[in-house]
């Protein structure tokens, strides 16, 4: 755990991309099966422990120490993990090796009978440092937030093994936790792992905002392919007749919520689209589709009215063949054949947009974005291989322009992360019959520089304190820009906004000239 | 109680303690910016106060200063003034008022663990604190700072090639920072941010040895590595500290004990080495001194407050205005 506990304090100080993936190399050279294996998973989100929640674990430390005392503490610190660890009351002469191993810390808190675990839990939080307890809370409730991604972490296996990092990721999906194959590969005393392809998630292959200024006076139009920007969720289809299975974008297996996509499933393929809702193809607004999503199954009710379809434009595999190292066109060549052939009633394929030149293409994109609502357009250069992560310049996205509105402060809590301490959380609201209502929650858009002037201001303007929240003067105007925005009867104001975003702080404007709602309902999807 | 005030001022005798704007009779508790300002008529203080006073604000920037040396009591009509070690930094101070009995200390900024750079804290046994509380959460339990110095030292030899920069106030700080290096047994040369040099040389002169020091000025970046340099925080983030080559940025500071805050302030080594009380050292002299009434200024008044209320104790915030929130010193 010493090990461990070291490496997680230098990834969340340190703020070189290079120093971290040494740091990780370093581990990973020198630790131990299985430890290795789960620190790993805990770096790449894939380690879930079931037994320890949050709850519990606060639970112990409240009857420790006063819960006055603890709240305090932790709106000051905002971070749960580092509280708990920080506040622990500890005897000094205790501090002992007598720590588990990442594996053994792993085992013991999930064979613990439930009974037994707070005494266990504490046992180990007795006999560590402060560093060590963060480690292990953060350990078992998941989320590490030490600024490390999965891809870092797989760079780092990369960088201590000599091995290709996209050899990695395209074996990565068909690993199982603590990755001892993939370690005897890596260290070079075993083969390099063998996994399933229909069995298992592909990383997907994302596309990076389109720059209109920049982009288009280097691109020719002939060499790329256009298709309408569609607002469901990315989803991979991976399925071999024998078995189907429905992921997210991060590698979540969803197929549960969504029986009437993976129960229709036919044929043998690994497929990219989106997913959505709505009868005969014609997809309702998110709102709808959101109502499916997160729930481990799905109801008679909502298979009825918001029925889910995949909107397809990619292949990954042809049946067993892998042809990702081929160009997109060939790619959907094959896509169009399969779906001739195969007959699905839950996907429908991506129309692709023919178009002359890119100002024929923003004529479209307005027209699609104006009368129908899409969400923008998509642009893939035709050549494009399908690579993992999000390589520069093959695909890009050319989303609407932002909607705007004027709104007001109204109350601030302080952020957590990298944020902890400073006032970055913040409700905003909108004039309705000569009151502010809230409208929105943002939490990012300003520049750091601009964090501080928001803190000073929210520090200087409170009103009144509920807990960790202030309220502040209605004084300050924000400009928020948001994607689309939906009737909720669980805000205030009536309206919920998608995705909102600081666009600018109007340090100049009055607060009496913010938007209304009348204007805010003009704006409904 | 009537004849002190929540600003520190009292009143039948015209004098403040520790004043944001210049007045006309002050006691200065020790030399950091934050208490000790320029432009006072007539200053009180321990001889080491006043010259570090002198030092960083010019002989002028009182009219007149009277030194007044720990233990030895004054009188002015019918209060008593005396000083009592803080061991906060070289020559800080308690204030000790007494009136017709009844006994107020004032600790200004202090802490109870060991500093062979500052006179050892003294308890004083009173009916009012006044307390400081910097570190008034009970996440505030600062390590030994001899096994800060340790993590400082390994880092150091294990990246021989770096140059590791320590922020660290230019008083107090930088001087304990180097003192715990040299009685590590670190005897190489030490380099210095030129805002550190005139206080180290006072130091010296006290009669506190920190070695062998040296200016960074005008020196190649290879004449840094494997080597350490003290800087002000400030300086770390400037252009200042780019210019010494790839550097370990490290800084000694209490509020280094919050990882994230460590982050946000870029610093890849931090090291919990603070000057001020942490939560035990602030409940256990609440507890021995005796204090019917306590006082709490200068942090986290709020969870000092509610702890002793909680004990029965009367106690009150005291918000005193000038003093940010987190303040560096």
């Amino acid at each position: 755990m010493r090990a461990f506990a070291k490496l997680m304090e230098t990834l969340i100080v340190t703020p070189s991309r290079n120093a971290k993936i040494n740091a990780m190399a370093a581990y990973f050279a020198n630790t131990p099966d299985p430890d290795r294996g789960f620190a790993l998973a805990a770096t790449t989100g894939d380690l879930r422990l079931t037994n320890l929640k949050p709850a519990f674990i606060r639970q112990l430390v409240m009857e420790r120490v006063d819960p006055e005392l603890f709240m305090m503490s932790y709106d000051y610190v905002g971070d749960l993990a580092e509280t708990i660890a920080l506040i622990w009351p500890t005897k000094h002469e205790v501090l002992s090796n007598s720590l588990p191993g990442v594996g053994d810390f792993i085992a013991a808190v999930e064979t613990t009978p439930k009974t037994q675990l707070a005494e266990q839990f504490a046992a180990f939080m007795d006999s560590a440092t402060a560093n060590e307890r963060w480690a292990m809370i953060k350990l078992a409730t998941g989320g590490l937030r030490v600024g490390v991604s999965a891809r870092l972490a797989k760079t780092a296996l990369a960088a201590y093994s000599g091995q290709n990092l996209d050899e990695i990721e395209k074996i990565w999906h068909g690993l199982t936790m603590p990755y001892a194959r993939l370690f005897a590969w890596l260290d070079g005393t075993g083969d390099k792992p063998v996994i399933q392809p229909g069995r298992t998630f592909h990383p997907m292959m994302l596309a990076c905002p389109i720059d209109p200024a920049q982009d288009f006076g280097r691109l020719s139009p002939a060499d790329y392919t256009a298709e309408w920007k569609w607002d469901g969720i990315r989803v991979q289809l991976v399925f071999d007749g024998t078995q189907s299975r429905m992921f997210s974008r991060n590698g979540d297996d969803i197929s549960a919520a969504f029986p009437d996509i993976v129960d229709t499933l036919n044929g043998h393929s690994v497929l990219d689209g989106e997913l959505l809702v709505g009868q005969d193809f014609t997809p309702l607004p998110f709102n709808n589709l959101q109502a499916r999503l997160n729930r481990k199954t799905a109801t008679k009710p909502h298979l009825a009215n918001y029925p889910a379809f995949v909107r397809v434009y990619d292949m990954l595999f042809d049946g067993n063949q892998d042809i990702r190292d081929l160009p997109l066109a060939d790619r959907r060549r094959r896509l169009e054949d399969w779906f001739a052939k195969t007959p699905n009633s839950r996907l429908d394929l991506s129309e692709i947009m023919p178009f002359e030149d890119w100002d024929a293409l923003a004529k479209l994109r307005d027209q699609g974005v104006e009368i129908h609502g899409y969400e923008g357009m998509m642009i893939k250069q035709l050549a494009s291989t399908y690579v993992a992560g999000r390589p520069k310049g093959p695909w890009f996205k050319w989303k609407r322009d932002p909607r705007l509105i004027d709104t007001v402060m109204m109350y601030a809590q302080r952020g957590h992360g990298r944020r902890s301490s400073f006032y970055s959380d913040f409700t905003f609201g909108i004039w309705k019959d000569g009151q502010i209502v809230p409208v929105g929650k943002a939490y990012s858009g300003f520049s750091d520089a601009e964090l501080m002037r928001l803190d000073k201001w929210v520090r200087a303007n409170t009103t009144n304190r509920f807990g960790p929240v202030r309220e502040v003067q209605k004084d300050l105007v924000v400009e928020l820009a948001f994607d689309s925005a939906h009737e909720s009867p669980r805000h205030k104001s009536g309206v919920a906004l998608r995705f909102p975003r600081v666009h600018r702080v109007r340090w100049d404007k009055p607060a009496d000239e913010a938007d209304t709602i009348e204007t805010v309902l003009t704006l409904l999807a | 109680m009537k004849w002190l005030n929540h600003e520190l001022y009292i009143e039948p005798i015209d004098v403040y303690i520790d004043p944001g704007r210049p007045v006309d009779r002050a006691i200065i508790t020790h030399g950091h910016a934050d208490h000790a300002r320029a432009g006072h008529n007539h200053v009180l203080a321990t001889p080491q106060t006043i010259e570090i006073m002198k030092a960083r604000y010019g002989q002028t920037c009182a009219n007149s200063f009277q030194a007044l040396e720990f233990g030895e009591k004054l009188a002015i009509d019918d209060f008593t003034i005396t000083l009592y070690p803080a061991g906060h930094i070289l020559g800080s101070a308690q204030v000790l008022i007494e009136h017709k009995g009844y006994r107020a200390v004032v600790t200004g900024d202090y802490k109870t663990h060991p500093d062979s750079t500052a006179q050892t804290f003294e308890l004083v046994p009173c009916d009012l604190l006044v307390t400081e509380a910097t570190f008034g959460l009970p996440i505030f339990q600062h390590p030994d700072s001899r096994s800060e110095i340790s993590k400082l030292l390994a880092s150091l030899a294990a990246q021989k090639d770096r140059v590791h920069v320590i922020g660290a106030y230019a008083l107090g700080k930088a001087q304990r920072v180097i003192k715990l290096l040299r009685e590590a047994g670190h005897d190489a040369p030490i380099f210095l941010h030129g805002a550190q040099q005139k206080l180290c040389s006072y130091y010296a002169h006290e009669g506190i040895d920190l070695g062998d020091l040296r200016g960074a000025l005008d020196k190649d970046k290879d004449s840094f590595r494997g080597h350490i340099v003290v800087a002000p925080p400030s300086a770390l983030r400037d252009r200042w500290s780019r210019r010494l080559g790839d550097a370990v940025i490290a800084q000694a500071s209490g509020w280094m004990t919050i990882k994230q805050r460590a982050k946000q302030s870029g610093v890849e080594l931090p090291l919990v080495i603070s000057d001020h009380a942490d939560w035990t050292e602030l409940t256990d002299t609440i507890a021995a001194c005796g204090a019917e009434s306590i006082w709490v200024t200068h942090g986290r008044e709020d969870a000092l407050v509610y702890w002793c209320r909680q004990r029965g104790l009367n106690a009150d915030p005291l918000y005193i205005h000038g003093r940010e929130e987190d303040s560096g010193e």
